[in-house]
């Protein structure tokens, strides 16, 4: 975990950096990506890798469920689910926020011993604990750190300055790897990456349809993450008028 | 839906006063008729659009049919209840205005059967599912009908719609999906499709004819 301990300053500094640049509006909302010609080169390599590899190894693992109960994947999603909860309430904690770091405890101590080791999930579908997902990006959000530019990440996808800086700071700070032995911890990280690949799975069709059928899928792909990501962190939505004079085409005023 | 609840059994009650009023309010209703149209969108009708919308949705997703026939049938749905040429402008962006009324009527046409395929396509993942529709706030110069989409092993999805009677009728013409906006999204693939063709709309309409 030591190199780590080193990154997390570095990514900061990136964050903090990527306020210089000057975003532009885009399609109808705000887009920062002065680093547009390498995030386009990762994202052809993601693109790749992803109908090699991932893709079909998603298919397969999706194909396996016959639909009746939970199958194997929604088994290792849980599991891996789980084992960030931890880290949620760390961040919901550093947010000021102890409504969801105390449910996200809850819903984490009734899933690994109810749940079996959070294999399954009675937090959420008997006592109506459904998890409430944040990570340090949202924490750095609330600090008042500014999003930065737009970052396409090898493998993990669509980012930004601020989401990746959190991402690096969540594996430092996560309790658990804290609290296991190197092994275990390396286990837990694998278990979590399995549970990513197998969201993939899951939302294979969304994700296809992004990724194969777009006719720029790195334009597509920026757009949704920005949107949805603001939305989440409520950092003010696109409300696109049509109608209004203000917006760049008005058929009801010519 | 549930406004026409409602008003069904005040007709039926057999109380004087009650009816008197009904009848005043329907005259009144009469009368300020031709200014309805103008200005009279209110959030209720905005919520009954998209629950009406939502209805002929999903009994088409449970009707079996094959999906060729379930696009068709997305399509005259949204025809029906969206404000398309809209929609279908707003996505084209600034190369709408160049464009003369033929090509872009052409453009439209394609336009509404691409939507209806590309977003029919997923009707499997709203088999067994249902949308809530949650309330109705005014935004802007329109309303947004907010719901609830719940779907087979998903978090509750939060799916928002917006919708305008500057058409001259009440249409939706966006729907924002957990703050991922269509309108937005078909902006940026519309003018990815067009650059493609080097600005060439007539282009665009034969690629957006077969995509989806």
């Amino acid at each position: 975990m030591r190199p780590l301990s080193l990154a997390a300053p570095l990514a900061l500094f990136l964050a903090l950096a990527g306020c210089a640049s000057k975003p532009v509006m885009q399609d109808g909302i705000r887009v920062n990506d002065p680093f547009e010609a390498q995030n386009r080169r990762v994202h052809a390599f993601n693109k790749a890798v992803d109908q090699r590899v991932i893709g079909p190894v998603a298919r397969l693992a999706g194909d396996g469920n016959d639909g009746a109960g939970p199958g194997t994947m929604d088994l290792v999603i849980n599991a891996g689910a789980n084992l960030s909860l931890p880290g949620k309430v760390a961040n919901s904690l550093l947010q000021g926020r102890p409504e969801p770091a105390i449910k996200n405890f809850f819903r984490f101590a009734v899933n690994s011993t109810l749940g079996i080791g959070g294999l399954l999930d009675p937090a959420g579908t008997d006592f109506g604990l459904p998890e409430h997902d944040t990570d340090f990006g949202e924490t750095l959000a609330v600090w008042g750190v500014p999003e930065g530019a737009y970052l396409e990440l090898p493998v993990l996808g669509p980012s930004t300055q601020r989401d990746a800086a959190g991402k690096v700071v969540d594996l430092v700070i996560d309790p658990l790897y804290h609290l296991l032995h190197r092994d275990a911890a390396w286990a837990a990280f694998g278990l979590r990456a399995a549970s990513k690949a197998g969201d993939r799975a899951r939302f294979g069709d969304t994700v296809d349809s992004v990724l194969q059928d777009s006719a720029d899928s790195y334009a597509q792909l920026r757009l949704i993450y920005l949107m949805h990501r603001r939305h989440e962190l409520n950092e003010g939505g696109t409300d696109i008028d049509p109608y209004a004079a203000d917006d760049a085409i008005d058929p009801y005023a010519e | 839906m549930t406004h026409m609840l409602r008003t069904t059994p005040s007709t039926l009650m057999p109380n004087d006063r009650r009816g008197f009023l009904t009848l005043f309010g329907g005259a009144a209703a009469l009368a300020l008729a031709p200014l309805r149209e103008a200005w009279a969108l209110d959030a209720n009708q905005a919520s009954v659009l998209i629950s009406t919308a939502l209805g002929e949705v999903y009994q088409v997703i449970n009707s079996g049919q094959p999906p060729a026939r379930m696009y068709r049938d997305f399509e005259s749905i949204f025809v029906r209840y969206a404000d398309v040429d809209v929609i279908a402008r707003s996505a084209l962006g600034p190369a709408a205005r160049q464009a003369d009324a033929g090509a872009l009527a052409a453009y439209t046409q394609a336009f509404q059967g691409y939507i209806g395929r590309k977003y029919g396509k997923r009707f499997r993942e709203f088999i067994g599912s249902r949308i809530e529709v949650t309330g109705a706030r005014p935004l802007k110069s329109f309303y947004a009908v907010t719901s609830v989409a719940y779907l087979n092993g998903r978090a509750p999805m939060e799916v928002e719609w917006h919708v305008s009677n500057k058409s001259g009728r009440d249409r939706f013409f966006n729907i924002i999906i957990e703050g991922v906006n269509m309108l937005a999204s078909e902006r940026a693939e519309i003018a990815a499709m067009l650059t493609t063709r080097r600005g060439d709309l007539a282009g665009l309409t034969a690629d957006l004819q077969a995509a989806g």
